[in-house]
């Protein structure tokens, strides 16, 4: 035994000499320069390109570089909004392009939720709608809008079922796609540990397709407010789309500008509506752990 | 001391809990199964042994009725549940609701938290699956699978993808929990160690049939490191076609 444990030092003979990497932790800057460049470097994360640009964009107006009606500055677009308020007019016209916007949402997740459930839980489901969704998915959402200009009018049905449209087509596909793709092995398991069929669709299969439900859902608000825009673009005397309108013809650039703001903060609302739902559905992914 | 043993020492109707008649199974051409003959007792350990390809894995499928048999007959327990390879945790839900997926019943928390305190996860219940190790995982998987205490429980290579020091923890985790709960248990595994380490009776595959058998009644501590288990190593690893290369 003791032979076999027997210990012989480990550094050869005749040891040449090793390249060494040496790592320390990382020093902070000594001078007084790189120390102000440190403290500058992406101090506003993501947001800090666009507020820069909206600081020359500012500047390049006031020094009279940009005329009025092509770029007004970023605050007298800013004032625009402040008169449209004051004059009582932004209130009922986002109240108008919210409500629009919200039951054409409700109505094409309900359609596009529903679809994608007994699609991707049935085969006959699967055979009943998918074809359709397909063939939807492949027409532009704005190519549709004088087809349903001629068969609904020009009133409030034909800009919620448009906007509905939008918001259905991409959370059927985005949920049939999910449904199917949860790991049939977790499937077998359930099925195996004696899950019944309710239990396998509300703890494995619905659970499993929730990221994928979540992307749909982001396709579904930005499809939602493109179909806004376009819907609102056809004879309207409210909503946001009205008040771009009406200031393009009267070339008020400033409310031309002003309206884009409108629906790029509903943008982003809505970007960050699905981030915190993706924080608390989500939670189990290591990825999340921090909330 | 071990002994080769044939299958008809379990007699008696209801003592058996496993009985597998003439089965084949076919995939294209190839005859996985071909005529395979099994019986398991009641509260018995068998530990099916094989190199990979041979047709364990198949037969366990189809002792857990997620295959069909293209002949023969397979009869098993209600009341059966399988551990797999991978613990196969919803990742999406909590480590006890993860025991509780198959359980029927009033309290199911409670019921999960008594058998994850045997597995030793008790302070683990309320994490993410995501945060265990792999030998926690599995040992989950375990847990999941006793709680229902199901009649047979079979387990599909459970250990193949832990650790060395792991698995032998994990060795002495079934064994305890084998006695304690009762159920007739069949392990599949390439490993002749873990086939000693647990088997009440070790089969080993060959051609899509039982080609031996071999009874071990062997002490916990004759089953790490004696003669016997030796003999008996040698005996498996002959019949894996192996001998000679200890």
């Amino acid at each position: 035994m003791s032979a076999l444990l027997e210990t012989r030092p480990l550094s050869p003979p005749g040891a040449r000499a090793v390249a060494k990497q040496r790592f320390v932790p990382r020093a902070p800057h000594s001078t007084r320069l790189g120390r102000v460049v440190d403290s500058l470097r992406w101090p506003l994360g993501i947001y800090t390109t666009p507020v820069v640009l909206f600081v020359l964009w500012e500047v390049v107006s006031r020094l009279g570089w940009l005329p009025e009606t092509i770029a007004p500055a970023p605050t007298t677009i800013l004032h625009a909004g402040y008169e449209l308020y004051q004059r009582g007019e932004l209130i009922p016209s986002l109240t108008t392009s919210l409500g629009r916007a919200g039951t054409g949402l409700a109505i094409g997740l309900a359609v596009g939720v529903t679809a994608g459930v007994l699609g991707g839980l049935l085969r006959s489901g699967e055979y009943l709608f998918n074809g359709v969704f397909q063939i939807l998915h492949t027409i532009p959402l704005l190519a549709i809008l004088p087809l349903m200009i001629v068969w609904f009018g020009i009133d409030e049905l034909t800009k919620v079922l448009l906007i509905s449209f939008g918001a259905a087509v991409p959370m059927y596909l985005n949920l049939f796609a999910a449904i199917r793709g949860v790991d049939h092995r977790l499937v077998e398991m359930a099925r195996s540990a004696g899950a019944g069929r309710f239990r396998q669709i509300t703890r494995v299969l619905l659970p499993g397709a929730l990221p994928g439900f979540l992307v749909g859902l982001r396709f579904s608000l930005g499809y939602s407010v493109l179909g806004l825009v376009a819907a609102e673009l056809v004879n309207v005397d409210q909503g946001i789309g009205f008040l771009i309108n009406r200031a393009q013809t009267y070339l008020q650039t400033d409310q031309v500008f002003f309206g884009l703001v409108v629906y790029a903060v509903l943008g982003l609302l809505a970007d960050q509506l699905v981030r915190v739902l993706e924080r608390v559905l989500l939670a189990w992914r290591p990825g999340y752990e921090a909330s | 001391m071990t002994s080769p043993a044939s299958t008809a020492r379990h007699a008696g109707a209801d003592q058996v809990s496993v009985r597998v008649r003439d089965v084949v199974r076919r995939f294209g051409p190839r005859q996985v199964l071909d005529g395979l003959d099994l019986s398991i007792a009641r509260s018995e350990f068998v530990v099916l042994l094989g190199p990979s390809g041979c047709g364990k894995s198949t037969l366990l499928r189809l002792l857990a009725g997620l295959d069909l048999p293209d002949g023969g007959e397979v009869e098993v327990p209600r009341e059966r549940a399988i551990v797999f390879q991978g613990d196969r945790l919803l990742p999406w839900q909590r480590v006890w609701r993860n025991v509780t997926i198959g359980l029927r019943g009033p309290d199911p928390k409670a019921r999960a938290l008594e058998v994850l305190a045997e597995v030793g996860l008790s302070e683990r219940a309320n994490a993410w699956p995501k945060t265990l190790s792999g030998g926690e995982a599995q040992r989950v998987a375990l847990a999941r699978a006793l709680v229902t205490e199901p009649d047979l429980v079979l387990l599909d290579e459970p250990f193949s993808a832990l650790d060395a020091i792991t698995r032998l923890h994990m060795h002495d985790l079934v064994r305890r929990l084998h006695q304690r709960h009762g159920a007739a248990m069949l392990l599949v595994t390439h490993d002749v160690a873990e086939a000693i380490a647990l088997g009440d009776r070790i089969l080993v595959m060959d051609q899509g049939r039982i080609g031996s058998s071999y009874s071990v009644r062997l002490s916990d501590e004759d089953r790490r490191s004696s003669q016997e288990r030796e003999d008996l190593r040698g005996r498996l690893l002959a019949d894996l076609g192996l001998a000679g290369r200890r």
